[in-house]
C-alpha cells in the first residue's frame, strides 16, 4: 500500500473514533470537544491528501482552533458538572440518528465489491490559495460580500443582545 | 540531515535561553546572577543552572490534583510543548546550494502555505494552557486558563492580519520564497520616481539604498507582528494567565517536576520560534546585508581582483556557512530584544489587554493591509 493510502486510513479511523469519543464523552463536556478536536484535525489530514492544502489548513485554524476554544471557553464558565445534565429524551434524534446508521452501513458492501472510477490529474496549483482566493475576488466576488454584509449584521446583533444585558 | 542540525540547534537553544534569561534580568537589575551551581567549584558563569534545573525537575515527585481529569492532567503539558517544537519545521536557515549535482536546501518542510502552517500550530497551542488550566480542578488554574484563551485567541486574529501585508509586498506564503525575496536592496525613494515621474540625483539613487527587509517595507506590521506573537507566547508583558501576583502561578499552578518542566521549556522554545519567524518574514532571513547570495558565490568562486577564486564548491560551502552564521545573529539579536522587553516592561491589566488586540492592533492593521494594498498596486513592484 502506497504511503498516502496508509495515511488516509490512520486519519479516517483517527476522525470516526474520535467522533465516537465526543458522543459517548457527552457529559464529561470537556473531553468532548477535546475529541472534536482530534475530529477537525483528522479530517484536515484528510484534507491535505487530497492536495487542497488550503483547506485543510482552514480546517484545522478555524474549526480545530478558534471554534472549539470558544466551545471550551463557554464550557468553562458554565462550570458545568455531569449531574446538571437532565436525562436524555430526544426519541426522534435516536430515530434519525439509528436511520443514519442503518443507510451507511448498507452501503458499505456496495462501496467493497465496487470499482472506483480513475480520477483525472488535479490541475496545477488546485487547492492553493492563489487559485482559491482569484476565484472567489473575481467569480464570486458579489456573494462574499453578501456573507460578509451577513457576519456583520450578526456581529452588531450580538452585541446589542449583549449590550442590553449589560445596562 | 537538515533536520538533525535542526534538532541540535533546538536541543542546544533551550538551555541556554534560561541561563541568558536569568543573566540578562540580573543585568538588568544590577545584580551578579545565577552563579551558584558548580561542580568542583567550576561554575562556567553560571552555565550548570539548566543542567541543576533539568536533575531537580526530573527527580521530583509528579502530583496529580485530587478531583483532577487525570488523562487530560497528564497529557496537557504535551499537547503545549509539541507544536512549539514543530513549528521550527518551515523556518529556513538559509538558502538553496547547489553542489556539483546536489541541491541543499537548508530547511525542514518547505510546503507552499508555510505561513499557514504557522497559524495551524499556534491555534493548536492553545488547547495545552486551556485544558492545564481545567484539568487541575483549582480555581487560580481556572482563571489562568480561561484569560489565556481569550488572549490567545484574540491575538491570534490580528496577528493574521498584521502580516498580509507582507503577503502582499513578497506575494508568497512561502517562508523559503520570503527570505529569498528579502536577498536584495531596494532604492528608498525610488516609489518618487514612480509616483511623480522625473529621476533622482544619481547620488540618492546610488546611496540611499536599504536591503529589501520585511522592517523596512512593513515597519508598522513588524511592530504589531512582534506585539501580537509576544502575546501568543504569554510572557510578560502579556503573561495575564500566569500572573503570580493574582493567580498563583495560573494555568500550571498544579504542575510539578517535568510536567512544569514542559510548560516552562516550551515558552522557551517559543520564544526561538518567533525569533525565528520575525528573522525570516522582517530581518531579511539567512541573507547579509548588501551581499547577495550570487555574489558572494561569485567573487568567492571567481575571485576578484588580484585575489583567484576558490571555486565553485567551496564557495557555496562558504556561502552556506555565512548565510547560516547571519541568521543565528539575528535569531540571537531577536531573542536578546524579547528578553529586553520582558524585563523591561510591567504586566499589562487584563481589559488593556483586550483593548489593546481590539481597538488599536485590529483597526491599525486593517489600514496597514488597505495602504500596503494600494502601494503595491500603484508602485508595481
Amino acid at each position: 500500500m502506497e504511503i498516502s493510502a496508509v495515511l488516509f486510513y490512520v486519519f479516517a479511523g483517527l476522525a470516526v473514533i474520535s467522533a465516537l469519543a465526543m458522543v459517548l464523552n457527552v457529559r464529561n463536556t470537556v473531553a468532548a470537544a477535546m475529541s472534536l478536536v482530534v475530529t477537525m484535525v483528522s479530517i484536515g489530514g484528510i484534507f491535505v491528501l487530497l492536495d487542497a492544502y488550503l483547506v485543510a489548513a482552514l480546517q484545522i485554524m478555524v474549526y480545530g482552533g478558534a471554534i472549539v476554544v470558544l466551545f471550551l471557553f463557554v464550557v468553562m464558565l458554565l462550570n458545568l458538572r455531569t449531574d446538571d445534565f437532565p436525562p436524555v429524551g430526544l426519541r426522534l434524534a435516536k430515530l434519525g440518528g439509528g436511520l443514519l446508521v442503518v443507510v451507511v452501513v448498507s452501503a458499505i458492501p456496495r462501496l467493497l465489491g465496487g470499482v472506483f472510477p480513475e480520477i483525472p490529474a488535479a490541475p496545477t496549483g488546485y487547492g492553493g490559495y492563489r487559485a482559491l482566493g482569484i476565484a472567489l475576488y473575481t467569480d464570486y466576488v458579489l456573494l462574499v460580500e453578501m456573507v460578509s454584509l451577513l457576519l456583520l449584521a450578526a456581529i452588531v446583533g450580538a452585541l446589542i443582545l449583549a449590550k442590553r444585558k449589560i445596562d | 540531515m537538515t533536520a538533525v542540525i535542526l534538532g541540535v540547534v533546538v536541543g542546544a537553544f533551550a538551555p541556554v535561553i534560561t541561563w541568558i534569561e536569568r543573566k540578562q534580568s540580573a543585568v538588568m537589575q544590577d545584580r551578579i546572577g545565577a552563579n551558584r551551581a558548580d561542580i568542583g567549584g567550576i561554575t562556567i558563569l553560571g552555565l550548570l543552572h539548566p543542567l541543576a534545573d533539568v536533575i531537580k525537575l526530573l527527580s521530583k515527585e509528579d502530583v496529580v490534583p485530587t478531583g483532577a481529569n487525570r488523562v487530560l492532567h497528564l497529557i496537557a503539558p504535551v499537547i503545549a510543548a509539541v507544536p512549539a517544537i514543530i513549528a521550527y519545521g518551515v523556518i529556513p536557515f538559509g538558502s538553496t546550494y547547489v553542489f556539483g549535482g546536489e541541491t541543499i536546501s537548508l530547511v525542514v518542510a518547505n510546503p507552499d502555505w508555510g505561513f499557514l502552517y504557522i497559524f495551524v500550530i499556534g491555534s493548536i497551542a492553545t488547547y495545552g494552557t486551556v485544558i492545564a488550566g481545567w484539568a487541575s480542578n483549582n480555581n487560580w488554574s481556572l482563571l489562568g486558563s480561561l484569560r489565556a484563551s481569550a488572549q490567545m485567541i484574540s491575538y491570534e486574529v490580528t496577528m493574521g492580519l498584521s502580516v498580509v501585508g507582507c503577503f502582499l509586498v513578497y506575494e508568497t506564503l512561502k517562508l523559503t520564497d520570503m527570505a529569498m525575496a528579502q536577498d536584495t536592496t531596494f532604492r528608498v525613494f525610488g516609489f518618487v520616481e514612480v509616483l511623480f515621474g522625473g529621476e533622482l540625483p544619481w547620488w540618492v539613487s546610488q546611496f540611499a539604498v536599504l536591503p529589501q527587509w520585511g522592517i523596512f517595507l512593513q515597519p508598522l506590521g513588524f511592530l504589531m507582528f512582534l506585539t501580537c506573537i509576544m502575546a501568543e507566547n504569554k510572557r510578560p508583558p502579556f503573561d495575564l494567565p500566569e500572573s503570580e501576583s493574582e493567580l498563583v502561578a495560573g494555568y500550571f499552578t498544579e504542575y510539578s517536576g517535568m510536567r512544569f518542566g514542559l510548560f516552562f521549556m516550551s515558552e522557551f522554545i517559543e520564544v526561538v520560534v518567533i525569533a525565528g519567524l520575525i528573522t525570516t518574514v522582517f530581518l531579511g532571513g539567512w541573507a547579509v546585508p548588501f551581499l547577495s547570495q550570487e555574489w558572494i558565490v561569485d567573487r568567492v568562486g571567481n575571485g576578484f581582483g588580484a585575489f583567484a577564486g576558490f571555486g565553485d564548491g567551496f564557495a557555496n560551502g562558504f556561502c552556506m556557512l555565512v548565510h547560516f552564521a547571519t541568521f543565528l545573529v539575528k535569531v540571537v539579536a531577536v531573542i536578546w530584544l524579547q528578553m529586553a522587553l520582558r524585563w523591561t516592561l510591567p504586566r499589562f491589566r487584563y481589559d488593556q489587554v483586550m483593548d489593546l488586540c481590539w481597538k488599536v492592533m485590529l483597526p491599525l492593521s486593517l489600514v496597514n493591509i488597505f495602504v500596503t494594498a494600494a502601494l503595491v498596486l500603484l508602485l508595481g513592484e
